[in-house]
């Protein structure tokens, strides 16, 4: 089970984000999570959210270039060692990692895994301990 | 000094006597030898025996860069390809540069008429004299090279690059003289003080600055760091390369070598030329050159020209300072940029949406060139990484197409300024 991220290009300029989660907000699109990749003059900005077509209709009426990439996500228990188990497994089958962004919250924690190849990813994961998220 | 009196302090009515003559020869031999102006003029239903004096210049047809770069490479050349002994090429718009070819006696007319320009500046046979322009087909490195050695003074051609050894030589070899761009000039000062050293550690004493635009108080600052008199001097590859006209000690404009090129003043948008006194595009007719002649060729330079005989003794028409450009070329780094040639790499590239914006800037003396440029919406990747080797593709197309980096950021879509009717396409910060 794979989710919809949403990538948005974004230019390093003051506000900039701002004007997105506004635009969100106003439409009552919930992000779960986000994190943000940046050079020195543009930055790619990685977004979970609750009502994926309706964020990418918005935003690219408003102008922002948006992609969609498929990724993973998952919960696993918040104890020391739980997550690097999971990479150990995912490591030792050969799947890359191209990103990942996650946090915690009570005893679950949360990972979005962006990988080189997602099916053998999902395979794997499915032996760990872990769940794999729908959203 | 004056080099050659005869010349430069000629009687206004022997200097257009000695014009007429020679437009009248360049007309004959330019008709015989280079059909593209015969077709124009035949077009005209103008023959050579109607020009009789230097006022008849007007009748005759005008040359643009687009001619030069439409007859890449030896279309317009009137000579032989046997009597060329040089070449030169000016950086052109992405396709054609524009190739001049010398005789040698054009090469002995440009060093005859940089030997004027040296000498107006104060420069004599005990100087030693840094050509530091570009050495290669610029023509300001071997242009003022030639012309130093044709004055006598010991030359040192040291050309770009590598400013702390260049410095070691100015202050060992007791140089006296340079020439370079004014931008050059200050960034020797600032590797002077980087060194520890001061204007007081070296012997210049005359600066020879040309080849890009620049204002009052960079000479003063000029000047004063490197504490030398800083003089201006003009040309253009077109026409022959530096040496077209030079500052004397009054510095009240630039005299022109008008025995060899023949300035007029003219409205870009009539083409009328205009007096003396009024702004307008500076033409020019190279009244000797056997090589490459042009007729009324188009500077796109706006400036004025003045009469009279000037305190120095000189009695050759001056221009002003060039007050800006009647097209949208850019000088940076002592390098022609058009906007154009931006454009037509970014419509190369379908990543990119065809709107952008270049803006010109100057850091540390040294001018900065920025393009951006819209990414189209399909083409972006969440990939950092490809969007990175998408950046340096651009970079590299322009840089090969510009002969100068630029830094390129990648801009959202419909993030520059869409304008009414002419689009603007350069923020230029610098201030000339």
């Amino acid at each position: 089970m794979t989710i919809k991220q949403l990538s948005i290009f974004l230019e390093n300029k003051t506000g900039r984000i701002n004007d997105l989660t506004k635009i969100l907000g106003k439409y009552g699109i919930n992000m779960h999570a986000f994190s943000m990749a940046e050079t020195t003059d543009f930055g790619i900005l990685r977004l979970i959210v609750s009502d994926v077509e309706r964020a990418v209709e918005v935003l690219r009426n408003e102008n922002f270039a948006v992609m969609l990439t498929d990724v993973v996500c998952i919960s696993c228990p918040n104890v020391a060692g739980s997550l690097s188990e999971i990479l150990d497994h995912l490591a030792k089958n050969d799947i890359f990692i191209e990103y990942m962004y996650a946090f915690a919250e009570g005893d679950k924690a949360n990972v979005v895994i962006h990988p080189n190849d997602l099916e053998k990813c999902l395979a794997e994961l499915s032996k760990c301990e872990c769940n794999i998220n729908k959203l | 000094m004056i080099w050659n009196p005869n010349k430069e302090c000629m009687s206004r009515d022997e200097m257009h006597a000695l014009q007429g003559r020679r437009l009248q020869k360049l007309v004959t031999y330019v008709y015989h030898n280079v059909p593209f102006y015969r077709n124009k003029m035949q077009a005209m239903d103008l023959s050579p025996e109607d020009i009789k004096s230097i006022d008849d210049i007007v009748k005759l047809p005008f040359t643009t860069k687009q001619d030069l770069r439409d007859n890449y490479p030896y279309g317009l050349q009137a000579a032989p390809p046997s009597e060329i002994v040089r070449v030169h090429a000016s950086s052109g718009t992405t396709g054609n540069p524009t190739i001049v070819g010398y005789t040698r006696k054009d090469l002995a007319v440009w060093s005859e008429v940089m030997a004027r320009c040296l000498t107006a500046y104060g420069v004599t046979r005990e100087d030693t004299f840094s050509v530091s322009y570009g050495y290669g087909l610029f023509t300001g490195g071997l242009g003022a090279h030639y012309g130093v050695e044709n004055l006598g003074a010991t030359v040192v051609p040291t050309s770009t690059g590598n400013t702390e050894k260049h410095i070691r030589l100015i202050r060992d070899l007791k140089i006296s003289g340079i020439a370079c761009t004014p931008s050059y000039a200050l960034y020797l000062a600032e590797t002077l003080d980087k060194m520890g050293l001061t204007k007081e550690d070296i012997n210049l004493r005359i600066g020879a600055f040309g080849a890009e635009p620049w204002t009052e108080n960079m000479r003063k600052e000029i000047e004063e760091r490197l504490g030398l008199k800083g003089y201006n001097i003009y040309g253009l590859s077109e026409i022959m390369g530096p040496g077209v006209s030079y500052e004397c000690q009054e510095q009240n404009g630039s005299h022109i070598n008008e025995d060899h090129f023949y300035p007029e003043i003219i409205n870009p948008d009539t083409l009328e030329q205009l007096p003396y006194g009024t702004q307008g595009e500076l033409v020019f007719t190279t009244l000797t050159k056997e090589g490459m002649p042009v007729l009324r060729y188009r500077t796109k330079d706006l400036c004025t020209l003045m009469d009279g005989t000037c305190a120095c003794g000189r009695t050759s028409v001056r221009m002003g300072r060039i007050m800006g450009r009647s097209d949208d070329m850019l000088i940076i780094r002592g390098i022609n940029v058009f906007p154009s040639q931006v454009e037509s790499v970014i419509l190369e590239m379908p990543e990119f949406e065809p709107q952008y914006m270049l803006v010109v800037d100057r850091v540390n003396n040294l001018d900065t060139l920025q393009v951006q440029v819209e990414v189209r919406r399909d083409f972006f990747s969440g990939d950092v990484g490809s969007m990175l080797a998408m950046k340096k593709r651009l970079a590299d197309k322009l840089k090969s197409v510009l002969s100068i980096s630029a830094d390129v950021r990648l801009m959202e879509p419909n993030s520059i300024e869409r304008s009414q009717g002419k689009s603007k396409h350069v923020i230029d910060k610098r201030n000339l």
